[in-house]
């Protein structure tokens, strides 16, 4: 009897997060493409015990030659190895979507919550600065800024942090707008909190979801934004290898040496698939309304 | 019409501080502009001009003031490498820009729109299925990786289209539109998939609506309720996004022009930023918000023109 008892026992009561994490996890897509992500990632960190060269090597007596036991990938226009490369290049994509977004996570959060939270002049403020970069393609508000702030991936990072930032700003005001006229908000004011603690306290962490799910994409948008300023010259300097800058060489290439372009152009597409996929199970997992 | 009013007033603070950052540019080159904007040479009588002509030596909202009254009459500035005016240069390119735009958003509606009604009438089918696989390729392969791959099979295997180049439609349609199809194609590859996901859900939500049901509960034949019921008014959301994607257009335009050296708007600034040309920079960067901005405003206009729920 005892052991039906124990059986029939109401189930214990899940957090919101292991509810949505729950839900994430029964989403094979999604799944599929955190390990890619983690894939990616420890391509990037093991790099330089995984890369059979070293990606810098160039051959004069291995120039341009086709996949092969040796060579898996094949070889670029001085002789160096594509798959060495492409695994380094993980680094830079990885590193430029991580950076890049947690500078628009860092800058646009707080601009957010503050111009939602206060509203007047502030918000109005912060608001027409937001339509005034959002009114600027982000490719070329990112090109803009790499180019006065000069060729670097450090710079570009900057760039791609600063023209995706916006959008963080308008995510976290709208979120704020919603979630300050609820009844929990208004009760922590009468209990007499600070503002301060209110959103931190209690606004914060009702508005995190939607901006996970935003970061996630914005990652993969990234990512691929790291590869375009790259591939203009704008991004990582040659000899390092980024994946963009290895389609912008290969492009001269395509006729003699079409391998030098299939590889890095793949592990751009996966890499952006699969935060893209998880940014929709993210989505779907935090928000069940959403499906 | 109080509505275009309003909107009308809200774009001025909008475009004065896209003027101010885009100004603002300027002040993030490391060091003296003057020497930077000189060029490697950095002789100092180009310096001196340059301090003069930019007034450098003057305050920054003085500064600024310059800059802005000669925006307002339609000078951009001076190419500092060509020495021509920033103005003339963007609407020389422009055109190019425009056309291969044209052509993406052709193919883009083409495919989209298509690919969206086709997956939501087949929901959950396999149909549906290739076209969602479809829609998150578009969405995650970069265009240049694209145009690279369509050039090694369209140019150098089949030897059926150019791998770059342009030709002017003045003077030969034809090869013009052969040397426009790839770049075109490329370039409307993530737009269609952007409307195939919205034609998608609009017309998922319009189908399961009480007036489809009526519709086909009059009997009407399936591809009447669909085409001329439906999609109708699952367009409305979907054509006043395109009209905002087109300063998305104008982003991957910049990496199209480049892989196919289409001598366009994108290619331009690449160029100049290069060349380290940086009122040509500021002056395309300006142009396409602004261009964006009254876009914007259209298609808000025109929403609200073409839905008459709006206009109470």
């Amino acid at each position: 009897m005892a052991a039906i008892a124990l059986d029939i026992a109401p189930p214990r009561e899940l957090s919101p997060a292991q509810r949505a994490l729950r839900r994430l996890v029964r989403r094979r897509g999604a799944m599929v493409a955190l390990a890619v992500v983690v894939f990616f990632v420890l391509l990037a960190i093991f790099a330089p015990w995984i890369a059979p060269y070293d990606p810098l090597a160039t051959s004069w007596g291995a120039v341009r030659k086709a996949p092969s036991a040796a060579h898996w990938f094949g070889t670029d226009e001085i002789g160096r190895d594509v798959l060495s490369r492409v695994v380094f290049g993980a680094r830079a994509s990885l590193l430029a979507g991580l950076v890049s977004v947690g500078i628009s996570l860092a800058v646009g959060v707080p601009l957010g919550v503050v111009a939602g939270y206060l509203g007047g002049w502030i918000d109005m403020l912060i608001s027409r600065i937001t339509d005034a970069m959002l009114a600027c393609p982000f490719l070329v508000l990112a090109i803009a800024l790499a180019a006065f702030l000069g060729p670097s991936l450090t710079n570009a990072m900057i760039a791609i942090g600063i023209a995706a930032t916006p959008v963080f700003v308008r995510l976290a005001r709208a979120q704020v707008l919603a979630v300050k006229v609820e009844d929990y908000i208004e009760a922590a004011r009468a209990v007499g909190n600070s503002g301060l603690r209110i959103a931190l306290r209690h606004v914060f962490p009702n508005i995190v979801a939607p901006i996970i799910v935003q970061a996630t994409l914005a990652i993969a948008a990234a990512v691929i934004a790291e590869a375009s300023l790259s591939f203009l010259g704008l991004g990582q300097q040659p000899p390092a290898p980024s994946w963009g800058s290895m389609l912008n060489t290969a492009k001269n290439y395509v006729e003699n040496a079409p391998w030098m372009a299939v590889w890095p152009g793949v592990s751009i597409f996966l890499l952006v698939l699969s935060f893209n996929l998880l940014g929709d199970g993210l989505r779907d997992a935090l928000d069940p309304r959403h499906t | 019409m109080s509505f275009i009013l309003r909107r009308l007033g809200a774009i001025i603070p909008t475009l004065f501080f896209v003027s101010v950052m885009i100004f603002g540019l300027q002040q993030l080159l490391p060091g003296d502009p003057a020497i930077a904007m000189a060029g490697e040479e950095r002789d100092p009588n180009v310096v001196a001009y340059l301090r003069g002509k930019f007034h450098l030596d003057e305050p920054l909202h003085v500064r600024y003031g310059y800059w802005m009254k000669g925006v307002l009459a339609g000078d951009l500035g001076e190419s500092v490498r060509i020495q021509r005016p920033v103005a003339s240069l963007i609407l020389e390119k422009l055109p190019v820009t425009l056309e291969l735009a044209g052509l993406a958003m052709v193919i883009a509606l083409v495919i989209g729109i298509t690919a969206g009604i086709v997956s939501a009438v087949y929901k959950d089918t396999w149909v549906d299925y290739v076209a969602n696989v479809f829609a998150l390729w578009g969405l995650s392969t970069p265009n240049f990786w694209l145009g690279i791959l369509l050039i090694l099979l369209f140019a150098v295997k089949l030897g059926w289209l150019p791998a770059s180049g342009y030709v002017s439609p003045f003077e030969d349609l034809g090869e013009n539109l052969k040397s426009m199809i790839l770049p075109a194609f490329v370039l409307g590859n993530a737009l269609a998939a952007v409307l195939m996901r919205h034609t998608r859900s609009a017309m998922l939500q319009v189908l399961s609506s009480d007036y489809v049901r009526t519709a086909r509960a009059k009997g009407l034949d399936e591809r009447v309720v669909i085409l001329r019921h439906a999609l109708r008014n699952a367009l409305v959301p979907v054509v006043t996004l395109t009209a905002l994607q087109l300063g998305e257009l104008l982003s991957g335009a910049v990496l199209t022009e480049q892989v196919f050296s289409i001598p366009g708007f994108g290619k331009l600034i690449v160029d100049a930023v290069f060349n380290r040309d940086y009122s040509v920079v500021q002056g395309v960067v300006l142009f396409t918000a602004t261009a964006y901005i009254v876009l914007n405003l259209l298609a808000d206009v025109a929403y609200v023109l073409i839905n008459p729920r709006m206009r109470a």
